[in-house]
């Protein structure tokens, strides 16, 4: 990094600062959920039932329409041909035999592609969506194994996919950097974070550490992770004169849409990015080189395109979760309290991305020490950029972190959940702000109960035939984080319908089920009288499904339009309405119209209020406030994970029995689906601990099984009942009091397993998967 | 996919004749043949369709049973004959792949299964002796949990995927066979060929020629036998170790036992020099370990699979145990 | 199966009912001949090379994936996708039972999942025994938790809906099949 570049992050870190300071000092009324939203307090019936999912009905007929079932045209097919060196450049690329072959439409490579400006990097800025800020296919250098160097259109995927195959390339190699652990030899890099360093110290935890009466020191390994969404990346791409049009299988409509203007040198209300469905995300599916290429492809041919990626493509072209080797250090007195806690180690990422995996991030907010190093460095590969996956950070740190607690609690005898609870901090352990609402002990104690930790016996003391039988716990958790950006608009037709746009997502979460039912609770209709529509560039908002954040950006944007709808259903209401001469603060909405808030009796009903004034819809937008309340408090979310797992004593091989998770993440706002979102995160996260990994050769830095054969993830008969329940406390300083629940499943899962495995066995495994041979 | 000529045969004359080109290759359910396509790693000129041939288990007078080779994966597992009298190939093939693709598989595709190592599968990317003769292999000092231990040499470390194979090795199978030259018999165990230098040679297959069925000699022994398969994932997985066993025992004495081992080499790997360390001795834990060190003595680990040497000793001993302790 | 079958039924594939032509080109699979020539989107591309199961279609009642298939190969056969489940009267039962047991959430491999349990059932009741079925020689295989996790194994899902489909499964079929 430059001088100059330091210079400005220091500045914009000085700031930063200042303004941190100031937001977390202010009076708890200037900031949002300063007030806690009115929901929380009223109940209307639609918020907390277990409604089935409104795409129901299309998903089981198999009629909801995915991205690559578009049907557009004149549409051609798009196949991919991806380098097979790390670095270097292309040296020869023959194209004469598929440009001859049947069907074939265009062959596109670096030599005939359109001049198009890189990736805008995520987010680098606001609406910023790509993967990379890589040249894609403007010249012949060669980034890493697997990137596209050729694109062909046919008319059939077969006649595309068959003439890849008879295109020939050759390279000139450069040396590339492709092994962590010789690359770790050379010199580790401060990770950086959105320009910030990822390293934090206080007290001091070094001196704390070694004076400490009980000590664990160990190092955690964690590989890399691919998202595997069942299905693959894909996009339907026309231009029409200059607009494009993307169908899209996105978790970023609005970052696709601006950044694929800046890519083509149009305005982003020149691109149209849809996503009615997405067949899982997970963080993978944003902005990649596939949908540029497919667009770059159809400008050049002049015909519409679908390209939808293999199985292998995607794990070419599509980053993953990078490998994580993590050193974890407490020191506590012999009660078990924590002096010291460090939590530092290395990384792999990328020049083009710059993405350090924050394993620290759990750890920053988990327990209370009065002394606390937090570290995360890098070492920069020749690979794929790497990218978010399911809680990034908390997924491995939590393995790290949770695995040493266990250790700790084994060596001073305490019960590990004892431990836990013993080192709960009363305030934000390093910012010192309060928390908004923190209830993991009331999420421990409930789950122990539930599960029966009580019956829990010494390590390898519990046999059932050739399994050992072991039970471990961990903590889960993941912050309330809510994004920038947010904005809705409400229309509310003369019969007493409301739509509200956003453009936000649908990946399977089930938020186009839970948003109906907060927008019914919110307006005083029926489930049946609210469409909610999303996955739509062109509606409002910039809302990233990531982070967990999406419920809360929905929230607060439809809360911002609801109080503009207020204000002018007031003015169309006038002078002849029960409503005349109150203000917007005066009035709330109640059975399907307005009521004064203390008199329910001056109630003017919408219908009413539309039919009077002679229109037949009223439309308002309205923005998020800027998200001010996770500086000025502290807002997590937590979980108490138990899990009982047996290891064949003559193969090695793990089997998980049954697993409780009981979580404490606010207000839930549709059991149903919330269940199913804890569960599945569970699910990903016992593939995390059992069998999941990314193989990259670090001879030349190829991933060496881009299959769902050889990538395992957990099937059927891998999965127990997995039991889920929560504490149901509204955050009253979240919208709807709820917050995220889309990746605090997976967190925790890898340690509550490592220490099942422990409880069995008496072996302590700190690298990740837990594969059978570990065990023997 | 490269393009290719499609026929359907209608019995095994017709099947010779279609397939007599040097590029045509038979299509059974097309399991591994059309996934192998797709990665143009074959690329045969003409596929001839020989779903359509006699699709029997046939009971011979002598108690033996005789498969057409179309039969499918799942028809053979449940029939009431082979769950009853040779259980090891019904616990064997239900232990491979999923339902769907039981149901597509045939018995004679089955045997011809191709290697899953991923550098043989990296057509564009990696070097393999099996692919292209000569090139090198990646495999050795790559990634080789998977690899074998047993029978391989310098040019090839890769495992036969097969789990059907691995009972059938153990039944003392036998593989019928047509081709221009005429009808003959093999047994199975020699079907398979050790990689040596040409691991491109996977079969004793000549050109052109077509597995008619497969022949399961009268076994009472195999009554009592099983098959356990060892694997990270609990299901859908191609198995690490897995061992095919049968065992007949006079009291305390092994009167006759079959082993059989997957997972751990070139071809299906019958255990000979563990029956031979059984055969005649007392029933004991140690007894089986000792027959198990026995096998694997000549055991070569790569750099990730040592442990898959302690682990088919244990799997051996394990499943043999069982089996003893069953048949007290 | 072969030798009654009519040169008129062989030139054509029966698909939820319907005669289609066989494609020109051998090399269509069955599954890109349902998604991309007759458009019945909801059978899904999750791996094209059967391990995912996301393609699961019922051939003759039999379950199989679709992407290592040869569309060619189905000639004279009858075919059922998820589209040809529902009928006059409504969902099927096991649709409806995935709904309420929530058993997906993207919806992606669900259409999958619910044709491979209609062939699982098939089989269970024909009595084909599974990897995990104790006795072999028995003729009737019990309906179990762990007989349905085994059989639907091939059936991947990453958002992590199992419980809720083996609960649909289980309320749909364990019943009928004691």
């Amino acid at each position: 990094m430059s001088i100059a570049e330091e210079a400005k992050l220091a500045v914009r870190g000085a700031i930063q600062g200042v303004m941190e300071k100031a937001i977390e000092l202010a009076p708890d009324s200037w900031m949002p959920g300063g007030k806690p939203d009115s929901l929380i307090a009223t109940k209307h019936g639609s918020i907390g039932a277990s409604v089935p999912r409104i795409d129901s009905p299309l998903k089981v007929q198999g009629k909801a329409p995915f991205a690559a079932e578009f049907e557009l045209p004149g549409m051609v097919y798009a196949a991919l041909m991806f380098s097979t060196v790390a670095k270097g450049r292309i040296a020869t690329l023959d194209t004469a035999q598929a440009e001859a072959a049947p069907g074939v439409v265009l062959v596109m490579t670096h030599r005939n592609a359109p001049r198009m400006e890189s990736m805008p990097v995520f987010l680098s800025a606001e609406k910023a969506g790509g993967g990379d800020n890589l040249p894609i296919m403007q010249d012949d250098r060669i980034h890493w194994n697997g990137q596209p160097i050729a694109v062909v259109l046919a008319e059939t995927q077969e006649q595309a996919d068959y003439a890849v195959a008879l295109i020939r390339a050759s390279y000139e190699q450069d040396a590339a950097t492709t092994s962590f652990a010789t690359a770790k030899r050379k010199g580790t890099e401060p990770g950086l974070f959105m320009g910030q360093p990822l390293k934090t110290e206080k007290g001091s935890a070094d001196a704390a550490f070694k004076a400490s009466a009980a000590k664990v020191e160990a190092t955690y390994t964690t590989p890399r992770h691919n998202h595997n969404a069942i299905e693959p990346h894909a996009a339907t791409v026309a231009w029409d004169g200059d607009r494009l049009i993307v169908h899209d299988a996105s978790q970023a409509v609005a970052h696709t849409a601006w950044s694929l203007g800046k890519i083509f040198g149009i305005s982003e209300q020149q691109v149209h990015v849809t996503s009615p469905f997405v067949g899982g995300g997970f963080g993978g599916k944003c902005l990649w080189q596939h949908q540029v290429l497919g667009a770059a492809a159809a400008k050049l041919a002049g015909r519409p395109v679908r390209i939808a990626l293999s199985r292998e493509g995607v794990y070419r072209l599509i980053g993953g979760r990078t490998l994580t080797e993590q050193r974890l250090a407490i020191g506590a007195d012999q009660d078990g309290r924590f002096n010291a806690i460090i939590h530092s180690g290395t990384v792999a990422t990328t020049r083009q991305n710059g993405m350090p995996e924050p394993f620290i991030l759990p750890t920053m907010s988990s327990y209370g020490s009065p002394n606390i190093k937090l570290d995360v460095e890098v070492v920069y590969l020749d690979m794929l950029a790497n990218t978010f996956m399911r809680a990034p950070g908390e997924s491995v740190g939590t393995f790290a972190l949770e695995s040493a607690i266990d250790e700790l609690a084994v060596s001073l005898g305490i019960d590990p959940v004892e431990l836990r609870i013993l080192n709960q901090p009363s305030e934000d352990p390093l910012k010192g702000t309060p928390f908004s609402s923190r209830h993991i002990t009331e999420a421990w104690r409930a789950g122990a109960e539930k599960f029966g930790w009580s019956k829990r016996s010494a390590p390898g003391t519990v046999r059932d035939g050739e399994w050992q039988i072991g039970i471990g716990c961990a903590t889960a958790t993941y912050p309330y984080h809510r994004m920038p950006g947010g904005a809705a608009r409400i229309t509310l037709t003369r019969d007493g319908y409301a739509r509200v746009e956003i453009a936000a997502h649908e990946m399977g979460m089930g938020t186009a089920t839970a948003h109906t039912q907060v927008v019914a609770d919110r307006l005083g209709l029926s489930r049946d009288q609210v469409t909610f529509a999303y996955g739509d560039s062109l509606m409002p908002g910039v809302v990233l499904a990531g982070g967990s954040q999406q419920t809360a950006s929905i929230g607060a944007s439809v809360i911002a339009a609801h109080h503009v709808l207020i204000k002018e259903l007031l003015k169309l209401a006038g002078n002849d309405s029960p409503l005349a001469g109150l203000g917007t603060d005066e009035v709330g909405t109640l059975n399907g119209g307005l009521a004064k808030l203390d008199d329910p009796s001056r109630h003017e009903s919408y219908v009413s209020i539309l039919t009077r004034s002679g229109r037949d819809h009223v439309a308002v937008e309205g923005s998020a406030s800027a998200p001010l309340e996770t500086m000025h408090w502290s807002m997590h979310s937590f979980g108490a994970l138990f899990c009982e797992i047996g290891v064949n004593s003559v193969t090695g091989e793990t089997r998980v029995r049954r697993f409780l998770g009981s979580y404490d993440c606010g207000r839930i706002l549709n059991p149903k689906t919330a269940a199913s979102q804890f569960r599945g995160g569970i699910i990903m996260g016992l593939g995390l601990a059992l069998m999941e990994e990314t193989q990259f050769d670090d001879r030349n830095g190829r991933v060496m099984n881009p299959s769902l054969a050889e990538y395992h993830v957990p099937v059927h008969l891998d999965v127990p009942p997995i039991d889920v329940i929560w504490t149901d406390i509204p955050d009253p300083r979240a919208p709807m009091g709820a917050r995220g629940i889309g990746e605090i499943g997976i967190t925790g899962v890898g340690a509550a397993v490592a220490n099942a495995v422990f409880n069995a066995t008496g072996k302590r495994v700190r690298d990740l998967p837990l594969t059978l041979d570990k065990l023997m | 996919m490269t393009p290719f000529d499609y026929s359907r045969a209608s019995d095994v004359a017709d099947a010779l004749r279609m397939g007599a080109g040097v590029q045509a290759k038979f299509l059974g359910g097309g399991t591994n043949l059309v996934d192998l396509m797709r990665e143009t790693i074959e690329r045969p000129a003409a596929l001839v369709d020989i779903t359509g041939l006699p699709a029997e288990i046939t009971e011979r007078d002598d108690g033996g049973l005789v498969i057409g080779a179309a039969v499918r994966n799942t028809a053979l597992a449940e029939h009431r004959t082979v769950r009853t009298r040779y259980p090891v190939l019904s616990r064997a093939i239900l232990a491979g792949a999923s339902a769907q693709i039981r149901n597509m598989a045939t018995v004679g595709g089955n045997l011809l299964q191709r290697t899953r190592c991923s550098y043989f599968y990296d057509d564009a990317g990696s070097r393999c002796n099996k692919r292209q003769p000569g090139q090198g292999c990646d495999a050795i000092d790559g990634f080789n949990r998977n690899h074998a231990i047993l029978g391989a040499s310098e040019a090839c470390v890769a495992t036969h995927p097969s789990d059907m194979c691995v009972a059938l090795a153990a039944l003392d199978a036998v593989v019928h066979l047509e081709g221009r030259g005429g009808a003959r018999t093999l047994p199975l165990v020699e079907l398979h060929r050790l990689p040596g230098d040409r691991p491109d040679l996977e079969t004793a297959l000549q050109p052109g020629e077509l597995i008619t069925a497969i022949e399961l000699p009268a076994q009472p022994i195999a009554a009592r036998s099983t098959y356990r398969k060892v694997r990270d994932r609990s299901s859908y997985a191609f198995a690490l170790v897995s061992v095919a066993a049968a065992l007949e025992l006079d009291g305390d004495t092994v009167k006759d036992v079959r082993v059989a081992l997957g997972g751990v080499a070139h071809k299906p790997w019958r255990a000979l020099e563990a029956e031979q360390a059984l055969r005649g001795g007392k029933v004991s834990e140690a007894a089986f370990r000792a027959a198990a060190e026995a096998e694997l003595a000549h055991a070569v680990p790569l750099s990730c699979n040592t442990f898959k040497i302690e682990l088919a000793k244990r799997t051996i001993t394990a499943v043999l145990g069982e089996l003893a302790g069953a048949a007290r | 199966m072969t030798a009654d079958r009519s040169a008129a039924a062989i030139a054509a594939i029966r698909i939820n009912g319907v005669d289609c032509p066989v494609p020109a080109d051998p090399r269509m699979s069955l599954l890109d001949l349902l998604r991309e020539t007759l458009h019945l989107h909801g059978t899904k591309k999750g791996c094209n090379q059967g391990a995912c199961g996301a393609c699961t279609v019922l051939v003759d009642g039999e379950r199989i994936v679709s992407c290592l298939s040869l569309a060619v190969q189905h000639a004279g056969r009858s075919v059922t996708t998820i589209e040809g489940l529902a009928d006059q009267h409504g969902l099927h039962p096991l649709q409806q039972a995935f709904i309420e047991h929530d058993g997906f959430q993207c919806g992606y491999c669900t259409p999958g999942q619910i044709c491979s349990a209609v062939g699982m059932a098939a089989e269970l009741k024909r009595g084909v025994p599974s990897h995990v079925t104790q006795d072999l020689a028995s003729d009737h295989v019990a309906f179990s938790p762990d007989e349905v996790r085994e059989r639907m194994s091939g059936n991947l899902c990453r958002c992590g809906a199992h419980n809720g489909i083996i609960d649909a499964i289980s309320e749909t079929y364990a019943e009928a099949a004691e």
